[in-house]
């Protein structure tokens, strides 16, 4: 190992933006790029060009979050953008999503991935119906880690009382939707990002603000799945049987290939194969050609087990006593996508880690009105709508709630005929 | 029962395996893949990554190279080399033979034919039937790029339209098709530039010559410097200079420019790349200045 290689030891944190052009998202995440030597020279100059070319005297970093021309035609962003910048520490993934209601799907899309969650309030503004939406959704798509950020306080003189009463404000209600019970970590920071205060760099306008910047937050933010114990959960990838080979020794092997959702797993360890529920023990762990003694969350490997087994795509490898048995009925709280509407009548196709199974739906209990987080009585979805929906399912599926494991407690949902992803299921 | 688990992985290894297991999704869900191979940075690093995720098994898929006709000799040597050292399948199709059939028609002798691949991109999907093309476009790459989802579907004419891509979440993928349509799989998706350099490293890949500092001749052309090759010989005029480049990104001769460097190991290229003010496409790829938008406006017409 040399030069760069040598910080080998650093981690990755994905996390999201919550707000509307107008509470200044796409300058923060211009700013967090800028002020990380993100941005380049050639790139800088462009967004110059444009800017002078819009009679604008400072260059505006909410256009590097711009991205397609017909966004930009609009003036708005429609789609869930992708950035990245690094500390040295740690390297991030910025999903970038939409903050209006239309867009709910965005969102979701977006928090699914995300470990934390930036949600910006207009500190002129305080806490607001979209406030509420954007912290319901992160809630509900379960990110552990909510970041508060008020900004613009360079509008109000970097007054502290103004944000100290939208910080109580926030509390409230966070208490209300049930964020504070559920374990979840809410921070706050008072910021500028127009000017940059407490973003990357402390600044002198906010003196009386004596906790972490935005960056420290972030670089302070746990990794995803390291904070709670979870069971060990490997569907089933790909099966390898090279027995073509001309290599005698590879006549009989058999390697599972998947990626350890949770969990960790470890040389003679005993599992049992679902949904089929039959018993084994690891012999053998490969990343490659490279033995391993263990694999970890995240990590993708092969595992290969002292009995002759016969195992597809679509089962999971779990620790003997570690799993509920395979069902074939689920409640989930359900995101639709599609601009065609949710049809009660049609079987839909569920996408599990690496199974799939028809579907149909069995009830649809209420929708939630995203802004008053009302439950509503509905006979159908449309898209954005978020509802809690019951399925019965043509094929046993190996789930754990949603709320206890991220991977085996979501699924889409696919329509057959166009092949679209048509929802997003998060199992109760 | 189950103890803390507290290690995780560096951000190096979680995008390995993020991709190991993009690639093996792309396996477990299409029925007949194929991975674009140039023989650039890119792609060699998708070949290790397919390593890791199939090894000791042969690839599920061949590996497919769009040849403009334009490249460096250097590179498509490379190419085969490394095809043959992992006892894969590599198929050639040429933009010259789509010239031929008379699909691909220039405007002028000398227009760049990197925008014409497309046309014998998709003519080669028809003739094999591919129904998923793994790729190794990044989403930093590229200002249109940062919205590319994983699996980016392809209607029957290759045609990339952001208004109709399937939502992806978790990781969810779907890689359905239609007969006649067709995935683009990306697995370096959330990798930098950075991060593709420090793969190298870590997994010290072999890489062709070109990327390394060596004297080339050049001359300098609308603010950026040009090869001065048989197919892009110097204007009368122009002066002819002899000075140390490498090549950040490579790709068909008429549109990928060196870089002035010293760097001739890829330590010191990741230290180069760390400390660098000009992004990747804007040194080194003069299809890209046309306009902001030029990209997307490819994307759309199938290009990769």
């Amino acid at each position: 190992m040399n030069s760069v290689n040598a910080k080998q030891n650093d981690s990755l944190l994905r996390f999201m933006t919550c707000g509307s052009v107008d509470d200044g998202k796409s300058t923060l995440i211009g700013r967090l790029l800028f002020d990380t030597k993100t941005i380049l020279a050639d790139t800088l100059n462009q967004m110059e060009r444009t800017s002078k070319k819009r009679g604008l005297d400072a260059v505006d970093l909410s256009l590097l979050t711009d991205g397609l021309q017909a966004e930009r035609e609009q003036g708005i962003t429609i789609d869930v953008a992708y950035r990245y910048f690094s500390t040295g520490t740690r390297k991030y993934i910025i999903a970038d999503a939409p903050g209006h209601e239309q867009y709910t799907r965005n969102m979701v899309t977006a928090a699914s991935t995300a470990n934390l969650a930036i949600i910006l309030i207009d500190a002129r503004k305080g806490v607001l119906t979209q406030t509420r939406r954007h912290s319901y959704l992160a809630h509900l798509v379960g990110i552990p880690h909510i970041v508060v950020a008020v900004n613009k306080m360079d509008l109000i003189n970097y007054d502290q009382a103004t944000f100290e009463k939208i910080k109580s404000d926030y509390l409230v209600f966070a208490e209300q939707i049930g964020l504070q019970h559920s374990g979840r970590d809410i921070k706050f920071v008072p910021l500028s990002a127009l000017n940059g205060d407490m973003l990357v760099d402390r600044g002198e306008s906010i003196p009386w603000y004596e906790g972490p910047t935005l960056l420290e937050l972030l670089e302070m933010a746990p990794a995803a799945h390291s904070e709670i114990n979870e069971h060990f959960r490997f569907p089933v990838q790909f099966v390898c049987r090279p027995h073509a080979s001309d290599d005698p020794e590879l006549h009989d092997f058999r390697g599972f290939m998947g990626k350890v959702e949770s969990g960790f797993i470890s040389i003679g360890d005993n599992v049992t194969v679902l949904p089929n529920g039959i018993n084994s023990r690891i012999k053998s762990i490969k990343l490659g050609t490279q033995e391993l003694s263990e694999a970890i969350t995240e990590e993708s490997v092969t595992l290969l087990l002292e009995d002759e087994i016969d195992i597809s795509r679509g089962d999971m490898i779990v620790k003997t006593g570690q799993f509920s048995d395979p069902v074939k009925q689920i409640t989930a709280m359900v995101c639709w996508l599609s601009e065609t509407p949710l049809s009660t009548a049609r079987t839909y196709v569920i996408r599990h880690t690496t199974r799939e199974s028809k579907a149909k739906i069995a009830e649809i209990s209420y929708k939630v009105d995203v802004n008053s987080l009302e439950k509503i009585p509905t006979e159908g979805l449309n898209m954005n709508d978020i509802a809690k929906v019951s399925f019965k399912l043509a094929q046993p599926l190996m789930v754990d709630s949603y709320r206890v494991n991220r991977a085996t407690g979501a699924f889409i949902i696919i329509d057959e005929t166009t092949n679209n992803t048509v929802g997003a299921g998060m199992i109760i | 029962m189950t103890t803390q688990n507290k290690q995780t992985l560096s951000h190096l290894d979680w995008l390995e395996s993020e991709a190991i297991h993009i690639l093996r999704e792309v396996a477990g869900q299409c029925s007949n893949p194929v991975l674009l191979f140039s023989g650039g940075k890119d792609s060699l690093c998708l070949l290790r990554l397919a390593e890791k995720a199939f090894r000791p098994g042969r690839f599920p898929f061949p590996l497919m190279h769009i040849d403009t006709g334009h490249n460096y000799k250097e590179v498509i040597d490379f190419r085969d080399q490394r095809a043959q050292e992992l006892g894969e399948r590599l198929i050639v199709r040429s933009v010259e033979d789509s010239m031929k059939r008379g699909t691909v028609v220039l405007k002028s002798v000398d227009e760049s034919r990197n925008k014409h691949q497309s046309v014998t991109l998709i003519e080669a999907i028809e003739e094999f039937g591919f129904d998923c093309c793994i790729g190794g476009a990044r989403r930093d790459e590229e200002k249109a790029r940062a919205k590319e989802r994983i699996m980016s579907f392809r209607d029957e004419f290759g045609q990339w339209d952001p208004k109709n891509q399937r939502p992806e979440l978790w990781n969810l993928y779907n890689a359905r098709t239609h007969k006649g349509e067709n995935i683009r799989a990306f697995p370096i998706s959330n990798w930098t530039e950075m991060d593709v350099w420090q793969y190298i490293e870590r997994e010290n890949l072999g890489l062709p010559s070109i990327y390394f500092a060596h004297k080339r001749q050049i001359v300098r052309r609308s603010g950026g410097m040009m090869p001065v090759t048989d197919i892009t010989p110097a204007k009368p005029g122009e002066l002819i200079e002899e000075i140390l480049v490498r090549f950040r990104t490579v790709g068909d001769i008429t549109c990928t420019a060196p870089v002035e460097s010293d760097a001739d190991t890829v330590g010191k290229i990741v230290l180069e790349t760390a400390t660098t003010t000009i992004t990747e496409r804007g040194a080194t790829r003069l299809d890209d200045q046309t306009s902001d938008a030029s990209m997307e406006q490819r994307k759309k017409e199938g290009y990769f």
